[in-house]
């Protein structure tokens, strides 16, 4: 019986990267150990500058986890902080220690709930298995940073990835972009909220919607654990629709929740529904987008268009949000950061566009002024949902920063 | 061995601890930027006579043993060499390599730098062939000397330094040995042209004329007259030819590449929309950049704004590379005044067009010249591996102490009318922005603004420039604003690694002043 016991308590747990091109990572391997305390072995290449912090941050989380005796081997690769907890967290639980605990760094002032509304033009992909990119994405203007545990992350990380993507929530500060976290598909992304919405993420992107029920699944959890923790700050949806089926029920989703605020699509996993080849046109996606785009205005939300996949082709990527613009969206994803620049541009009114909205807002204004019911321009006699439309692209234009 | 005790200490004017002797050489301590005015006259090199050279103008020998022992070689000499080869370069090592075999010992070896693939050189200085080098130092080198293994100090010099330190007479080089990738009988030389070819030859100009013995070592030999020439042939002893004196494809990139990394890409655009918003970039202005990531994205995203602007520059300065020579051909630029060549369209460029032209480090950096230059370029972008809130920079070691960089020209252009340093605000944790240098290579008062991903720090002393970004979209942000933030975000300020307490090398000032020291990494 003895045996059987301590084998089981030294079944070592690992997490996290190291190596010659691995920046900004570590690999921490926890063997748990009946006595002698916390034992820790460190290589790391900022050793001379933060050992000692890291030390002391690598017994703080043990602590917290309630880990006592442990031989503790972390190589480091210059990892920030909420990055070295995470990984720790991590080889913990993998070595079945700490369960049920949490331990969370330092939290940056949380910004301003996002709204409904806000513009969604570009959103930025980030892996959530690497934390390298988590600290300066919000640098490079992207409307939205989407902490990603789906597709970028391989299945035996989506674990540690989850804490890594949590503590960046509190960690890091994106700025003025809007913090979404893609989940993964269900059942996997029910246990990839318990830790991601107690720290208010302000938007979940749901992946492979095909049906309503599965929008709801998410919507019920989210309230939940918002329940159970006390958060009373609205966590928004955007569905992703990439199969036929899902395409088919666009409307039964996008009405799904009033949490929804926009209706996207996957390309790559839509193409391969249909068996078909994306091609740089988007043809064999027409009536898919053109679906997603009258659903998501039926249903009173905005339509996002998918990736533009090919890093290296910003005119392609110019051309294509220039159409998807024309078509209705409002706005598309990003892999590199070079793009947002582009799709900005791609979705910026033009200025004759700008010019023509200016003469009916200021037509309107004159009519209201003078207590008429229509409004005309000239010898025209201007709809109120022109007129509606007119006010909607200066909004826009002027949180661009295209006119004043 | 040059055992220092700590009573030989002083403090110059920038509040560094210097050595008061280095080699056996009394040393001045850095007294303040443009300060310091030596007097008396030019070292010079001894008179020959021509009728003491072979009248043909044949001046081949068999091989660089004969040239060394034909030159006199002796115990304690000092050779130079040149690093125009870059990593490629073979003569420095052959030449070395032959003195040993000679029998001499403690030499000094002056290269111009030395690079990673002349790390054994250590191999000599193990055995007491070469006592010290005096020349920048990295990779294995750089840890033989800040490791405290090298009997001398280590002596780190700009390119401009060394010019100085050879017109005082603070060295004097007994052979020098250039690497010629095309040469005549007579020892006139060129860089251009030859199967190593690797443009310009500037920074051999000065051994060629002041010392006691020059040797021209070629892979590719042409009758008499070698056209053009770079190295003249009237300063040249002997002509040594051999099967190589490099591998090509270390000597020039085939291209030089664009950073990819979003950050420096960001660092890099905000350095051109700097020049652009200060006003800077208009016509007939003049710019430097060097070969670096983000130096060559720069130079991209200010020549798009050079087009839509109308604007032309009157020079660009180089290391030159492929994007400044599409500067230069795409009308955008009347020259590139080119001190080193780095890829391959660079050295066709200044083989082929007459607006290219090769500099030195005597026309563009020396501090005993009447004037020279670097004073006249309108920007230049730098990069720095430290920066404190004083904008005083390091650029030769790691914050921790351990020799990474040469100081190459960085020194002397800090005397453009706009010194910018583009540089991350951290590397891997360790924060870039610190309370003090490690080691001391540029003074505050000469760094104007320092351009990073996470904003733009203009100098307090530079009110002209503070005024003229005013209005602009620019994220000017105070230095220790940027500095806190990247704390934040590093977990807090770095532990100071522990200080060694000998001094294994001196980093020079441009007028020969020492302006601070390397210690040994404990």
């Amino acid at each position: 019986m003895i045996n059987a016991i301590e084998t089981s308590a030294v079944s070592a747990g690992e997490a996290g990267h190291w190596g010659k091109d691995v920046r900004s990572d570590l690999h921490v391997s926890i063997t748990p150990s009946l006595r002698g305390g916390i034992d820790i072995e460190l290589e790391s290449r900022v050793k001379p500058y933060y050992g000692e912090a890291i030390r002391r941050q690598a017994e703080e989380v043990l602590e917290a986890l309630g880990v006592s005796h442990a031989l503790v081997v972390i190589h480091d690769e210059g990892a920030l902080p909420f990055v070295i907890a995470a990984r720790i967290e991590a080889a913990a639980r993998r070595a079945g220690l700490g369960e049920g605990t949490r331990v969370l760094p330092g939290r940056v002032a949380l910004p301003e709930p996002s709204t409904r509304d806000r513009m969604r033009r570009s959103r930025l992909y980030v892996p959530g298995s690497e934390p390298k990119y988590f600290v300066n994405a919000a640098l490079h203007g992207a409307d939205g940073i989407i902490l990603d545990l789906e597709d970028s992350v391989h299945p035996r990380e989506k674990d540690a990835a989850r804490l890594l993507v949590r503590n960046a929530l509190r960690a890091v500060d994106f700025l003025q972009c809007e913090r979404m976290v893609r989940i993964n598909q269900l059942p996997l992304g029910l246990d990839d909220l318990e830790e991601i919405v107690p720290e208010c993420p302000d938007l979940i992107l749901i992946p492979k919607v095909e049906s309503p029920s599965q929008v709801l699944a998410v919507s019920r959890q989210i309230e939940k654990i918002q329940n159970d923790h006390g958060i009373g700050r609205t966590v928004w949806l955007m569905p992703i629709l990439e199969s036929a089926l899902g395409i088919e029920h666009a409307y039964e989703i996008a009405t799904a929740s009033p949490q929804i605020v926009a209706l996207t699509i996957g390309l790559e996993d839509y193409t391969a529904d249909l068996g078909v080849t994306k091609t740089a046109t988007g043809t064999e996606s027409l009536f898919a987008r053109q679906r997603i785009v009258n659903a998501a205005h039926a249903a009173g939300v905005q339509a996002i268009d998918s990736v533009f996949g090919d890093v290296g082709d910003l005119e392609g990527l110019h051309t294509w949000g220039v159409n998807s613009r024309a078509m209705g969206f409002e706005g598309m994803g990003c892999v590199h950061p070079s793009q947002i620049a582009v799709i900005h541009q791609a979705f910026a009114p033009t200025a004759a566009e700008i010019e023509k909205a200016q003469r009916i807002v200021a037509a309107y204004n004159e009519a209201q002024q003078k207590g008429l019911g229509v409004v005309s321009l000239g010898s025209k006699m201007i709809d109120p949902p022109v007129v509606q439309r007119a006010l909607k692209l200066m909004d826009r234009a002027r949180a661009m920063g295209l006119t004043t | 061995m040059a055992v220092l005790e700590k009573n030989e200490l002083v403090l110059n004017a920038a509040g560094r601890m210097v050595p008061e002797s280095v080699n056996g050489g009394l040393q001045t301590p850095f007294m303040g930027a443009g300060k310091y005015r030596p007097q008396g006259r030019k070292a010079s090199p001894p008179v020959r006579t021509a009728a003491d050279y072979p009248e043909n103008g044949d001046k081949r020998v068999a091989d660089l043993e004969t040239a060394l022992r034909k030159c006199g070689l002796r115990d304690g000499m000092v050779i130079s060499s040149h690093h125009h080869l870059r990593d490629g370069d073979r003569v420095a090592l052959m030449a070395l390599e032959a003195a040993a075999r000679i029998g001499v010992r403690n030499l000094m070896w002056f290269p111009s730098a030395s690079f990673p693939s002349q790390a054994d050189a250590i191999k000599l200085m193990e055995s007491g062939v070469i006592d010290h080098i005096e020349g920048s130092m990295n990779g294995p080198l750089g840890d033989y000397c800040t490791q405290g293994k090298m009997r001398g100090m280590g002596v780190l010099r700009s390119h401009g330094g060394r010019w100085q330190a050879i017109q005082d007479g603070e060295v004097h080089i007994d052979i020098a040995v250039i690497a010629a990738p095309t040469a005549d009988p007579f020892g006139n030389c060129d860089g251009s042209h030859g199967k190593s070819a690797c443009g310009s030859l500037g920074f051999a100009l000065a051994d060629s004329t002041y010392a006691d013995h020059v040797i021209a070592v070629t892979d590719n030999l042409v009758p008499f007259p070698c056209i053009p020439w770079q190295i003249q042939g009237n300063n040249v002893d002997y002509v040594v030819e051999v099967e190589s004196i490099g591998d090509p494809t270390k000597i020039v990139s085939g291209t030089t590449q664009i950073t990819r990394s979003p950050d420096r890409l960001r660092i890099a655009e905000f350095v051109a929309q700097f020049l652009r918003d200060a006003g800077i970039m208009c016509n007939g202005f003049s710019f430097q950049a060097g070969a670096g990531g983000i130096a060559l994205a720069f130079v991209g995203y200010l020549k798009q704004m050079m087009k839509d602007a109308g604007v032309k520059a009157r020079f660009v300065r180089g290391g030159s590379t492929k994007y400044l020579v599409e500067l230069l051909e795409e009308g955008l630029t009347d020259y590139i005044l080119d001190g080193q060549t780095f890829d391959l369209d660079g050295v066709r460029s200044l083989a082929n067009n007459v607006c290219h032209v090769a500099t030195s480090p005597f026309t563009s950096y020396n501090y005993h010249g009447k004037g020279n230059f670097a004073s006249m370029v309108d920007a230049v972008v730098l990069g720095a591996t430290e920066v404190d809130t004083n904008f005083n920079a390091n650029v030769v070691t790691h914050s921790d102490g351990r020799l990474l960089h040469g100081i190459g020209g960085w020194q002397n252009c800090l005397a453009a009318g706009c010194t910018i340093l583009a540089v991350p605000s951290f590397r891997d944790r360790i924060p870039v922005i610190v309370d003090q240098v490690t080691t001391l290579c540029g003074p505050g008062e000469l760094i104007d603004v320092i351009v990073t991903e996470r904003g733009i720090a203009i100098n307090p002393r530079r009110q002209d420039l503070i005024d003229a970004v005013k209005g602009s979209k620019l994220p000017i942000r105070p230095l220790p604003d940027i500095k806190g933030e990247v704390e934040r975000i590093c977990g807090g300020k770095p532990q100071r690694p522990r200080a060694g307490e000998r001094p294994v090398a001196v980093v020079k000032w441009v007028d020969g002043t020492v302006l601070d020291t390397v210690w040994q990494v404990p």
